[in-house]
């Protein structure tokens, strides 16, 4: 028979299934395969906080979107065009964001009474039976009945077997989008090398999967998506929290520091501790702490005798490393704290996004604590936005916080790696010799950038103590003097502020340097304002877009460019902190948009704010 | 400690520990015989001065580091065995002490100091034990006796005290030791021991607040009642105490009992001390009767328990040492390339 192939722009697929169903790992490996194809893409994965949530239940659905295109693409995508529901559930919850006419594929197999009935379907309705679906195309297959069928020749008990079903749908999708499907089998090889039964029963799903779609003539159309055109250079895949562990990595080879993470395990940060530890041959030293102080704690011991110190967390972690951070401020040591926020107060919403840390920040500790605060945009930005907070960080003697979230942290994204050689040297002096006109070592004497020296143990003749009490400027020793302390605040501000000469001036992502509107994000915000003023750009509309890395201090110029517009626009996913600042520091009537659902902002949000903010 | 650096060390004194700032403790606490022992012993020990760190949390014990002309850290409260964890962590040829007290080091760094014992880094722990609150004026700490009446519990402490080396043991501490501030010998002899010890050393110090609790272990250390309360440990000798050396303590089964050298017992029917034995160091710990009570055991002094076991900084860094000589050194290309690429031209 004869088989169309159709050239499509641009596809967004959800992988929906139980939480135990596979679709993180289906989703991942889809993803692989579309970025080794060079077609731009972009990914959101949307899991529940229990591991293992009841089976089949609403609460248990675990869901992974891709959206890829022969365009740039900035944000997994508002609607969907195909959704995989491996059950009822998987359907139900996410049938609200596929689009009319969208495909659903759904595994007959997880819309048995059972299934319907956890998923709250009223008695004797299942959608795949009636008309409720009549505005999607539904293609129906019992997946698990397909899986024990291709497995029929290996002892297996069923419940292992079950367990590759996941498989099944990704050999159909490739067979889908015609994909050659060896990255899968290779990675099949490799996480299963020792458990050849189970390599083999996921290698034999995945290509019966494939065949399925090949030989069964209800399936008339494959879909193609061609590369992108995306700048010349060499590609991979990247997730944020892996890029902030090379970014780490990087920095420590640049400055020649040894790097040491102290850590204790949090959802959405602890995937940086895992990607770390397996760095040991770059030197890293990995420390899983017994509590988030002792986290942070070990880290100021590490720093202080002269390694890179670096603390990973989120909200609730840094609301326990707040009093250390202050030592820190007063030690005036190098530190990187990193919070990969989610969504608070307390617990919250631990596996999902927001931006909702932001004062705590700028503001969480006890007494006048300022430090330099960086965020990440998008996860390949985790990369450069963390080598920046350890430049600033060393080479001005002091803490920095770096912010990322839980939507960077999983989502991934094609990245143009850079060459190591293409990094700057990160400077470091360890004092070791007293200048011509030093008569003796003064642990808080300083250079232009108000940094003090660092002077590390097992150095003769620099001997000194330093403390969390105030100190005598320059000497360091203990001082109780009013006018010394009013000085030293002074001085520890000064040297944040003076940060800003260190670092790049602010520029517009897009847009006309003054005009009507300017969209001010920060952070995950990004691909969502930046798709949202292209579009509205392409309409005509005049509409600019600045995103800020530099959190603290600002850029030196960020005055000027927020005052060469009418209106400031400034989305978060919060209540209004960014908004609070730059009110607070430039006097600029911005307005908020504040959305605080978990989730990342869409584009199409995104356009109607912005156009009912021009209106008004 | 014997690992650490002892090159090209010139002859020090007391004095060069010293610092040029002002002590400040209440005359008459017994943290100046705790300073001045150590400033003693440090010269002896053979570590450059430069290779020295003192880290300390919060309380009147830890104001020690200003006073040492080592390097040294004092940081907040409860933490320093964990910013020392860190530091030993990563650079493991430093010799590196913790300064603590009982609030510091078993209140709110009580987690922080049984993970130091259990994971067995080579540091010194001093832990001042002066069983009250010195610093913020005189609260019940969490080592003072049931009922202690102070500003904060006026109708006496409901809360049954901590003993620290039982505590110690059951982290499986690998040196685990008790002196006091007014016996300066002593005192010097269990710094040099603790030094000498390769892994986590936990060294209890009894010291007097002379402003908040004075005298709560006057039992232990005046003249006319040190003799017959306090048990001092010797390898290898058998456990006598008393003025006429006359008492021992002998093991009923699993039961320490005191007994009359006189009422025709020889020392070697006695318990003999040996500090590498893991049983008897458990019942040795928990020799810690209330000394109000008609009947109670002697308070034992000296080294408890030690034993040998890898330390942290050593296995971390072996491991680290293994994977660069199996895998070779890192290279940031590799790693930033990963293992699927493709190409835009």
């Amino acid at each position: 028979m004869t088989r169309k192939e159709e050239v499509l722009q641009d596809v967004v697929i959800k992988f929906a299934g139980d939480s135990g169903d596979g679709m993180q790992l289906t989703g991942s490996q889809f993803t692989n395969n579309t970025a080794l194809l060079g077609i731009d893409l972009a990914t959101f994965p949307d899991f529940p906080a229990e591991i293992r949530a009841p089976q089949g239940t609403l609460p248990g659905v675990s869901g992974y979107q891709l959206r890829f295109s022969s365009d740039r693409v900035f944000t997994p995508g508002d609607e969907c065009d195909v959704l995989v529901a491996m059950n009822a559930a998987a359907l139900k919850s996410n049938l609200g964001s596929l689009k009319k006419g969208g495909k659903i594929i759904a595994n007959t197999d997880g819309f048995d009474q059972k299934n319907l009935r956890l998923a709250n379907y009223p008695d004797g309705v299942n959608p795949l039976l009636d008309d409720s679906l009549s505005n999607y195309e539904v293609i129906k297959m019992d997946v698990t009945k397909m899986t024990r069928e291709a497995l029929k020749d290996i002892t297996m008990g069923v419940k292992e077997k079950d367990r590759a079903k996941n498989m099944f749908v990704l050999g159909f999708l490739y067979w889908m989008y015609n994909r050659n499907m060896d990255n899968t089998t290779t990675f099949i090889r490799e996480k299963f090398g020792k458990k050849p039964e189970i390599m083999e029963s996921n290698i034999k799903v995945l290509q019966a999967g494939f065949n399925y779609g090949d030989t069964t003539e209800t399936f008339t159309t494959r879909f193609k998506v061609e590369k992108a055109k995306m700048e010349p250079g060499a590609y991979r895949s990247i997730m944020g929290n892996q890029a902030l562990a090379y970014g780490l990595i990087a920095a420590s080879q640049k400055s020649g520091l040894s790097l040491f993470l102290g850590s204790y395990p949090i959802t959405p940060a602890s995937d940086v501790l895992h990607e770390l530890s397996r760095h040991k041959a770059f030197g890293v030293r990995t420390f899983q702490a017994e509590d988030e102080i002792a986290a942070i704690t070990t880290a100021i011991g590490a720093s202080y005798g002269g390694s890179l110190g670096v603390t990973t967390t989120s909200g609730p972690g840094m609301a326990l490393k707040a009093e250390a951070m202050g030592l820190a401020v007063m030690l005036e040591i190098p530190l990187v704290i990193c919070n990969i926020q989610r969504g608070g107060p307390s617990t919250g919403l631990p596996t999902k996004t927001e931006q909702s840390d932001l004062l705590q920040a700028y503001y969480g500790r006890n007494g006048e604590c300022p430090m330099p605060v960086v965020a990440a945009s998008t996860p390949s930005d985790c990369f450069d936005a963390v080598f920046e907070a350890v430049r600033i960080s060393v080479e001005h003697m002091t803490p920095v916080i770096f912010l990322s979230d839980g939507y960077i942290a999983n989502g991934a994204e094609p990245w143009k790696f850079p060459k190591s050689s293409d990094l700057p040297a990160i400077k470091v002096e360890f004092k070791k010799e007293l200048a011509a006109d030093e008569e003796k070592f003064q642990p808080y004497v300083r250079d232009e950038k108000l940094s003090r020296p660092w002077a590390i143990p097992g150095t003769a003749g620099f001997e000194h103590r330093i403390g969390g009490l105030e100190k005598q400027n320059i000497t360091g020793n203990i001082s109780y003097d009013p006018a010394n302390h009013q000085e030293m605040v002074r001085i520890r501000q000064e040297k944040v502020d003076r940060v800003a000469d260190y670092i790049p001036l602010q520029q517009l992502d897009s847009g006309p340097e003054t005009g009507d509107i300017l969209v001010l994000g920060w952070g995950s915000t990004y691909g969502a304002i930046k798709s949202a003023v292209s579009e509205l750009q392409k309409e005509g509309v005049s509409v600019s877009h600045a995103h800020l890395r530099y959190l603290r201090p600002f850029p030196r110029n960020l005055g000027d460019v927020l005052r060469n517009f009418k209106k400031v626009l400034v989305p978060e996913i919060n209540n209004g902190q960014l908004i609070k600042i730059i009110r607070d520091q430039f006097l600029v009537d911005a307005k908020g948009y504040n959305k605080i659902m978990g989730v990342p902002i869409t584009k199409g949000e995104m356009k109607e704010q912005i156009s009912t903010l021009l209106q008004k | 400690m014997s690992e650490v650096l002892k090159t090209s060390v010139p002859t020090l004194t007391p004095k060069d520990f010293a610092t040029d700032q002002e002590v400040r403790w209440c005359p008459g606490c017994g943290d100046y015989s705790i300073l001045a022992q150590v400033q003693k012993v440090m010269p002896g020990l053979g570590i450059p001065r430069e290779n020295i760190v003192i880290i300390s949390g919060i309380g009147c014990s830890s104001r020690f580091p200003y006073y040492m002309n080592t390097y040294g850290m004092h940081s907040i409260h409860g933490r320093a065995t964990a910013i020392a964890s860190g530091l030993k962590a990563s650079r493991p040829e430093l010799s590196v002490w913790v300064v603590t007290g009982d609030g510091d080091g078993l209140s709110i760094g009580g987690n922080h100091t049984m993970h130091l014992l259990r994971r067995n880094f080579d540091i010194n722990i001093l832990l001042f034990n002066n069983q009250i609150y010195g610093l913020t004026k005189g609260q019940y700490s969490p080592t003072s006796e049931s009922k202690k009446v102070t500003k904060s519990t006026p109708f006496g402490s409901v809360d049954h005290p901590f003993n620290p080396l039982a505590l110690a043991m059951g982290a499986d501490a690998t040196f685990i030791a008790r002196t006091m501030d007014r016996d300066p010998k002593h005192l010097q002899q269990l710094l040099i021991r603790a030094n000498q010890h390769k892994g986590a050393s936990f060294l209890e110090i009894y010291q007097n607040c002379n402003i908040f609790n004075d005298g709560a272990f006057e039992i232990f250390t005046e003249k006319s009642s040190k003799p017959d309360e306090t048990l001092f440990l010797e390898q290898g000798k058998p456990l006598i105490f008393g003025a006429q050396q006359n008492k021992g303590i002998k093991l009923d089964g699993f039961k320490p009992i005191v007994i009359e050298l006189s009422e025709g017992h020889s020392p070697s029917d006695l318990w003999i001390h040996d500090e590498r034995d893991f049983y008897k160091g458990q019942i040795l710990v928990r020799m810690f009767e209330d000394p109000r009570i008609e009947g109670h055991l002697p308070r034992p002094f000296g080294v408890f328990y030690e034993t040998d076991r890898p330390t942290y900084e050593d296995v971390l860094n072996l491991q680290i040492e293994e994977v660069v000589a199996t895998k070779g050194k890192g290279d940031l290309d590799k790693l930033l390339r990963g293992n699927e690429t493709w190409t835009i031209l």
